[in-house]
């Protein structure tokens, strides 16, 4: 076997590591959270912390009034955050950290808060202790929980008939975070310190080096904030050099749990989903189509980075098959190229800012692949929560238009597909597309905005496109050659952040809120199966066809041209 | 509380929710996380440092630079990759260069402006540098000799040449072609705005490198601990050379320091740098 064949077979091998892990987790862990998320029981602790809130935890919540209370924790949650950052400097702990200038505080509380994770800041000379473990690992743990509750209120729309009410926001938040996020991120903390992630909350010390030059030991809860950084979707380092700094993320084997822990709650719902609806099969077409799209994408990315077009890449290789795969710039050499293709595919998959190598310098079409991704919508699988409602509006818009073709009126999982649906379902698709694409012609219309850019031509494009689609739909990773930490990009993409997180969440709930007070249309020969593969196929056909139909002039602007013009 | 509006009740849950999950995921947490790894693993937690004699000299790792004052390498030493520009392994900078497959074209300086080097020429004169430290050839496609990335603006932008500059060769150089489809290629003057002719990159006829891909591109924390096992044997002769100590001794030195893939197929082959080092300080 050649060596070229070789780092190929390797980047199979570890996908397919990843896949059988995931695949190993989905109907323990789905049904995990199917109990947490219909059990009629509170845990003790829980009932503590509905108290101090001062919630009544078996009342059920309308739909605006789980909205309200979504909207309400959200917008103290930024304030708190910000106030936090604005306070830094009297903080104890805070390692002689100056305050957070206001715009940069603004965009990263916008930024923690909505699951987004962008960094305009570098964590290790902006955020002390106490910001970043109380104050954006918080964020970490209940934007993801948030996340979650969104997702299982709109199964509850398709599960409950003649409804009002689609559970209570409290508990589901207090739930998702103390049974599902806590565990397991504790556990994989604590396998991220064995691996040699660094979790001290001393102060800075340093050393002379064996050349006589100085090094600092820049201390953090790295390993507490990257378990949830990762599980929870998140993607805010404590670290600037994120997942690829060797103290986040010392060795190849965390690299591929880090992988693993992005993924598995996302790949896990539509278990969830399945149950809450009554039916298992449901859930395999939803987790069926998210493999099939993660699995081209990681695909495409792969087989770029280890081709190696472009002339840098080129420059690179030297085109000697016995160094395929070693690391190329923007990668570090403990994971090598695959590898690194392999995490920068899952963070953008879900909805992680996550970044183990510079996805900057990937090439052309590598790159292109990743900010598809994220155009994608973040549905295969997507972030925690996130991905699930997403492909399940995806599913709607599937249905009717497969009721268009028929000439019949469309019905998912019993609910009639009506007007007020399908406007909503609509509504949902046409929030973040319509966000990123004004945000980014903005952006390329002015001045501030064209200031920012590091790269020349296409390339330049590519990375304003990438930072509006990261903040339109919540993801937080960067072409990080844009230089973000502007007020104008500060409040451009905290405003799109803003957007891109709160108006698809109301929007869904709406929906869900409409789904519930049906009742279920009994199944007739006319009824569209959905359980088949014929659904799944065209669930994923029609996903594919409306993101390339908005997104083909922005991407052959950027990637695709800078990827053809060699 | 009862005789509030609903929206002042809301909004004071939303407080009270947001400090008490603040206590249980932003103190409790992390506190019980720190105090299992203190107890369990103590060493990974606080650092993973290495000491000699009883000195803390760094982190197993923490990729450090084995250069002099000057910045030139030092002979004795394994040297780490590059790092990227104000990443070059301090660990209150840590980052990448950014810097995309395309960034082939320089600024060369010129009175009143500060040159930029692209990602093209960063990872020739580096490709050069290696090549001389170790003495093999420092030769890579898209490379001129001079240690600059070989390209060439072509006027006009569309159609047949009339005019082509070898933009990254600063005048009086000698452009690393003579004629690009039969017009004359001239070498850059400073300052000049070349920017309306297309961009050219030339491969050149390379067919043999000996630098290997990580010696000429910087990591993505720019503290990267690891070299391929490629560029450590490379390295191995001038160490050997430079401490007095067979190749075989350091051969078998680097293999002893080497860290296979996990399972065998997640991650490369990486020798550790640091560790490598004090080993041989150790010999």
């Amino acid at each position: 076997m050649t060596p070229s064949a070789n780092s190929a077979v390797g980047a199979v091998l570890v996908t397919g590591t990843v896949f059988l892990a995931l695949a190993l987790c989905y109907r323990p862990l789905g049904d995990h959270m199917f109990r947490v998320y219909t059990g009629a029981r509170h845990w003790r602790v829980e009932r503590v912390v509905y108290r101090l809130v001062g919630v009544d935890a078996d009342a059920e919540q309308r739909w605006p009034a789980y909205a309200r209370a979504l909207l309400a924790f959200s917008i103290v949650s930024v304030l708190a955050l910000y106030a936090l950052q604005r306070l830094q400097d009297h903080l104890f702990l805070s390692l002689g950290m100056p305050a957070v200038p206001p715009d940069l505080a603004w965009n990263t509380a916008v930024a923690f808060v909505t699951n987004t994770d962008w960094q305009a800041y570098s964590g290790e000379s902006a955020m002390g202790h106490v910001v970043q473990t109380a104050g954006l690992a918080v964020q970490n743990f209940v934007s993801a929980a948030a996340g979650l509750s969104v997702a299982v209120a709109l199964v509850r729309g398709f599960a409950r008939a003649r409804s009002d009410t689609l559970g209570n926001f409290w508990v589901d938040l207090v739930r998702g975070t103390i049974r599902i996020l806590l565990p397991i991120a504790f556990a994989a903390a604590i396998l991220l310190v064995a691996g040699g992630a660094l979790q001290s909350f001393g102060g800075h010390h340093g050393w002379t080096t064996l050349a006589g030059g100085g090094q600092t030991l820049t201390p953090a809860g790295a390993a507490s904030q990257e378990a949830i950084k990762d599980l929870g979707t998140n993607g805010g380092g404590v670290f600037n050099a994120n997942s690829a700094h060797p103290w986040e993320n010392p060795t190849a084997w965390t690299n591929l749990l880090q992988i693993f822990l992005l993924l598995v709650i996302a790949t896990s719902l539509p278990r969830t989903f399945g149950r809450m609806v009554g039916d298992n099969r449901q859930g395999y077409v939803i987790v069926s189509v998210m493999a099939f799209l993660a699995l081209i994408s990681i695909g495409v990315t792969q087989t770029a980075e280890l081709h190696a077009a472009g002339t840098v890449p080129q420059a690179t290789a030297g085109a000697a098959p016995q160094w395929s795969g070693l690391a190329a710039e923007g990668r570090e050499a403990r994971f090598g190229v695959p590898d690194s293709a392999l995490f920068a595919s899952a963070a953008t998959l879900t909805s992680t800012g996550s970044v183990d190598s510079a996805h900057d310098s990937y090439t052309a079409f590598g790159g292109g692949m990743l900010i598809f991704n994220m155009l994608l919508g973040e549905v295969a699988p997507g972030g925690a929560g996130s991905g699930l409602y997403g492909i399940l509006v995806l599913a709607v818009i599937t249905v009717f238009v497969a009721g268009l073709m028929v000439g019949r009126t469309p019905e998912y999982l019993g609910k009639k597909i009506g007007s007020r649906e399908i406007k909503l379902a609509s509504l949902y698709f046409l929030a973040t597309p319509a966000l990123v694409l004004l945000g980014t012609a903005v952006a390329m219309g002015t001045t501030a905005g064209r200031a920012g850019i590091g790269n020349g031509g296409a390339h330049g494009l590519s990375e304003v496109l990438y930072a509006f689609a990261s903040a339109g739909n919540n993801n937080g990773s960067a072409f990080s050659g844009l230089s973000a930490n502007t007020p104008f990009y500060n409040t451009a993409l905290g405003l799109c952040m803003l957007f891109g997180r709160f108006l698809p969440m109301v929007l869904v709930l709406a929906l869900a809120g409409s789904l519930a007070r049906q009742a279920p249309v009994p199944v007739s020969a006319g009824t569209l199966p959905t359980h088949r593969p014929q659904f799944a196929g065209l669930l994923a056909g029609v996903t594919i066809v409306l993101v390339a139909l908005t997104f083909l002039p922005a991407l052959a602007l950027g990637p695709l041209a800078e990827g053809l013009s060699r | 509380m009862k005789h509030l509006p609903s929206s002042i009740r809301r909004h004071l849950a939303a407080v009270r929710a947001v400090l008490v999950l603040t206590v249980v995921t932003g103190v409790v947490y992390p506190l019980a996380v720190t105090g299992v790894a203190q107890v369990l693993f103590r060493h990974q937690a606080n650092g993973s440092l290495v000491e000699r004699n009883g000195r803390v000299v760094g982190s197993s790792l923490v990729g450090q630079s084995f250069t002099d004052s000057s910045g030139a390498p030092i002979p004795r030493y394994f040297q780490s990759r590059p790092a990227a520009a104000g990443h070059a392994y301090d660990t209150t900078a840590t980052g990448a260069s950014n810097l995309g497959p395309e960034d082939v074209v320089d600024t060369l300086p010129a009175p009143g402006r500060t040159g930029r080097r692209s990602l093209l020429t960063q990872v020739c004169a580096r490709s050069l540098a290696v090549g001389r430290l170790e003495g093999v050839s420092g030769a890579r496609p898209f490379c001129a000799p001079g240690g600059v990335g070989a390209v060439l603006r072509v006027f006009p932008a569309a159609g047949a040449a009339t005019r082509a500059v070898s933009v990254n060769q600063a005048c009086p150089a000698t452009p690393f072609v003579p004629r690009y489809q039969g017009v004359r290629v001239e070498c850059a003057r400073p300052g000049e705005d070349y920017s309306a002719g297309r961009t050219v990159p030339v491969r050149g006829a390379v067919t043999r490198v000996a630098v290997p891909p990580d010696a000429v591109t910087a990591g993505a924390s720019g503290l990267d601990p690891h070299i391929s096992v490629a560029y450590a044997v490379l390295q191995a002769p001038r160490v050997a050379r430079a401490r007095g100590l067979t190749v075989e001794r350091v051969l078998d030195l680097v293999r002893r320091h080497t860290v296979s893939p996990w399972l065998g197929y997640v991650g490369r082959p990486v020798v550790n740098v640091l560790e490598l080092n004090l080993a041989l300080d150790g010999e």
